[in-house]
């Protein structure tokens, strides 16, 4: 096996597109995955079961199936019923969505550690149930979480190149059309793995920062 | 609209305040209170005493609406607070404010503003205002220096003080006091209870109080009363009841505690 440089500076200026569209991914998937988990966390909790049966099953449901058939039921079923988005916004709302029905976990366990005392509390205060989630309870359940949500944020990463299969072209994309048209195998999936390991670091680094902050 | 000096409150009613007629309070096949009937006159100081499991902060907690009985009325200044529809129930629990064992201060806000969001959010007080009452609230608590700090700087004597100090921001016509030296180390309850008896000879607050410091108790009550198994077997002046208690099971409470 031979290594290449000049096949590694042919191949950057694809990578760079191929970042961009993974941190695309990731980013938008991830906020996605924290507002619909906490949207499916909440709706759970109503006492109805009108309401906590349907989102149960539906997010077992998308908990229990493959990502990569969530991804094809969209990209290739929903135009059918006349439903269209492009590759990369069906990628990005295909991972939040998968991603949701586990966040929502995270959430509901970090939503049951705060203390029964704190409810107490609110109510003895007389504060509206509205303004006893949004400045008690959440802000604590949200602060217990972010260490197992950066975990997912990790996941969500490593499960970026699924996308390649509805045309998606994230890095793994870019760089395996590089390797097609060149037969040079080595240097970009050398080059991408190195980027999953930087951006991976680049985003615990952040989160433990995250955590730090939001610890009192 | 809301005053925020220390003058009493002409809203204040003298007379009856906290009315429970026939509340009973079941957990599964225990019953807590049974049949309770009890009140308390505005101002007064009423200390609950005896053995746990004997429905004392059960009271407490029926009139917090943090339970609900399974049978009977309860009433607070004239207005029912059970039975009664939620928004009843939210203007009528205004008058209330609780002191909890654990102190249950919301540990992401600052002293501050665990003292001013209810006044805030709930009385509609402007921020201004809110935070002017909690100075004065500190400064009576003797924490002015830490407004700043969160809950978890706070030793538990001083995080208990705060929550005082949090309940009476709302000014509540009636304090109900949860074993709140319970859970402190032995040298600061001292710190604690001297505020509670500032507090009980500076004000015009009702107490209901529930504690295990029979030498506060003593200082501050009006009126003792004594449960056994959700009953009140007996009651009187602090005098009577720790120096010439009737009943045989307040003696036997009593020579234990003391």
């Amino acid at each position: 096996m031979k290594w290449d440089w000049s096949a590694v500076s042919d191949f950057m200026p694809h990578f760079w597109d191929g970042l961009i569209v993974t941190l695309q991914a990731l980013v938008l998937g991830s906020a996605i995955s924290f507002v619909l988990g906490l949207v499916w966390a909440l709706l759970m909790r109503v006492p109805t079961r009108w309401v906590t049966w349907p989102v149960g099953a539906l997010t077992e449901f998308i908990r229990n199936t493959p990502l990569l058939v969530q991804l094809f039921f969209l990209f290739y079923v929903l135009p059918e019923w006349g439903v269209t988005f492009s590759a990369l916004t069906t990628g990005v709302f295909a991972i939040g969505l998968h991603y949701s029905t586990y966040t929502m976990q995270v959430y509901r366990a970090g939503i049951e550690a705060v203390p029964v005392g704190q409810w107490e509390a609110a109510t003895a205060l007389n504060l509206p149930l509205r303004r006893t989630w949004t400045v008690v309870i959440l802000p604590q359940a949200v602060r217990r979480v972010v260490p197992a949500l950066g975990n997912y944020v990790i996941s969500m990463l490593k499960d970026t190149p699924m996308l390649m299969a509805i045309t998606v072209l994230e890095m793994l994309g870019e760089a395996r059309l590089f390797a097609q048209q060149n037969f040079q195998f080595t240097e970009p999936l050398t080059v991408i793995g190195f980027a999953f390991i930087v951006i991976s670091y680049l985003a615990s680094l952040a989160l433990r920062a995250l955590e730090r902050r939001l610890v009192h | 609209m809301h005053p925020t000096d220390s003058k009493p409150d002409p809203r204040r009613s003298t007379g009856e305040l906290i009315r429970l007629e026939q509340v009973t309070k079941r957990f599964g096949d225990h019953t807590v209170l049974d049949h309770l009937d009890f009140s308390v006159d505005a101002g007064k100081h009423v200390t609950l005493i005896g053995p746990s499991g004997s429905g004392k902060t059960t009271i407490l907690r029926l009139l917090m609406t943090l339970l609900k009985p399974d049978e009977g009325t309860i009433t607070v200044d004239g207005d029912q607070l059970f039975p009664a529809p939620e928004k009843q129930v939210r203007e009528v629990r205004k008058k209330i404010g609780m002191v909890f064992q654990q102190f249950n201060l919301f540990p992401n806000m600052t002293v501050l503003r665990n003292i001013t969001e209810a006044p805030v959010t709930v009385l509609g007080m402007s921020k201004d205002a809110a935070e002017e009452r909690a100075r004065e609230l500190l400064e009576l608590v003797g924490l002015t220096e830490h407004m700043h700090k969160h809950p978890s700087q706070l030793s538990g004597g001083q995080q208990q003080r705060v929550a005082i100090a949090r309940a009476l921001a709302m000014r509540p016509q009636v304090l109900l006091l949860d074993e709140v030296t319970s859970a402190l180390d032995p040298e600061l309850v001292a710190g604690v209870l001297d505020v509670l008896r500032d507090i009980a000879r500076s004000t015009d607050i009702t107490m209901l109080c529930v504690t295990h410091e029979m030498n506060f108790a003593r200082d501050i009550s009006d009126q003792v009363l004594m449960f056994d198994s959700g009953r009140i077997i007996e009651s009187g002046s602090p005098e009577k009841i720790f120096s010439e208690p009737e009943h045989d099971r307040t003696r036997e409470f009593l020579s234990a505690v003391l």
